[in-house]
């Protein structure tokens, strides 16, 4: 009698401590997951140059030269400027409404070179970088707004590119000056 | 003998928890999928610095880290700034390129996360992206964490 009842209840795997194990599994992955999405300014960087070879000549009113030194003191075309300033200035730069002389000819001919020294921490580096890639998101809001009456994000990949024309991103970092 | 007895008499009063580990596992997997493994030891301190306008990289597997900051040293202090790629650090920075390139080889769509200290000197970075240049791999990110827009 005893024996037959043994033999019966061993029959079933016992699976109530599977959940127990599974649980175990899912707290070790929760705790060791980090969905942490990378985000940061995108760039891209220009091909090496050739030492024999000159820069293409770019004239200098197409140009916005931005100098920062390590304190984070900026200079904008020669001109002392502080921070929260800078953008307004590159917007009015970059698209010149005015047909201004010494600003740049067309948004397409604008090109933003940012220079700064060694010695610069990280920090006012990417503080400077973001001022200008945030001229040139603002006109590219803008520029979405007039031709699709939308936002830059919810734009399609061609609307994208269409803008992206007229406001393309010329940035230039330049390289600090040997000590 | 009778307790028996009693509990196969009597009605069925437990939820059934036969379905949990199928939950449980629904779960567990997710996780394993989502979770990335491959995350490297530091042997430099890094504090991200802020930036209004950034950016998303969608696509995780394209992405290469270079980490830039003061070295950890025994004893909680910090060394100079050091270029970290991998697991070790890259004391020659003209190692750099070669390093680099054969990555690139791997992932033509490659994009370098640069993940540096925000006191970190822009003297090194500019080194480096020399270096990358020469590597050919001239799609850059510079990681920051994002900061609440202000206009």
């Amino acid at each position: 009698m005893l024996l037959k009842k043994r033999e019966r209840e061993s029959a079933e795997i016992n699976g109530s401590s599977m959940a127990d194990i599974a649980f175990l599994l899912l707290i070790f992955f929760l705790v060791t997951t980090t969905i942490n999405v990378d985000t940061g300014i995108g760039m891209v960087l220009p091909p090496p140059l050739d030492p024999t070879e000159e820069p293409p000549p770019v004239r200098e009113r197409n140009l916005m030269k931005i100098l920062v030194n390590e304190t984070g003191l900026i200079m904008m075309d020669e001109e002392p400027t502080p921070i929260d300033e800078v953008q307004n200035k590159l917007i009015e730069f970059i698209k010149n409404p005015e047909g201004n002389e010494e600003l740049s000819i067309s948004p397409q001919a604008a090109i933003v070179s940012l220079k700064t020294v060694r010695q610069t921490p990280y920090r006012i580096y990417i503080d400077m970088l973001d001022e200008v890639i945030g001229a040139y998101a603002f006109l590219r809001n803008e520029a979405a707004n007039e031709n699709f009456s939308r936002d830059y994000s919810q734009l399609n990949k061609e609307q994208k590119d269409i803008v992206d024309d007229i406001y393309p991103k010329k940035i230039s970092i330049a390289e600090p000056d040997p000590e | 003998m009778a307790h028996f007895k009693k509990k196969q008499a009597g009605t069925k009063q437990e939820v059934p928890t036969s379905a949990m580990p199928d939950v449980v596992f629904m779960l567990l997997f997710f996780f394993m999928v989502t979770t990335v493994l491959r995350e490297v030891t530091l042997k430099v301190k890094i504090d991200l610095t802020k930036a209004t306008n950034i950016e998303k990289i969608e696509e995780k597997r394209l992405v290469s880290y270079i980490y830039m900051g003061p070295e950890r040293l025994p004893n909680n202090r910090l060394g100079n700034d050091k270029v970290q790629i991998d697991d070790s650090i890259v004391d020659d920075i003209g190692a750099i390129r070669q390093l680099m390139y054969d990555k690139l080889l791997q992932e033509q769509r490659m994009i370098v996360s640069l993940r540096v200290d925000e006191s970190s000197e822009f003297g090194l970075l500019t080194d480096v992206q020399e270096e990358l240049k020469k590597a050919q791999t001239f799609r850059i990110n510079y990681s920051t964490k994002s900061e609440a827009t202000r206009n």
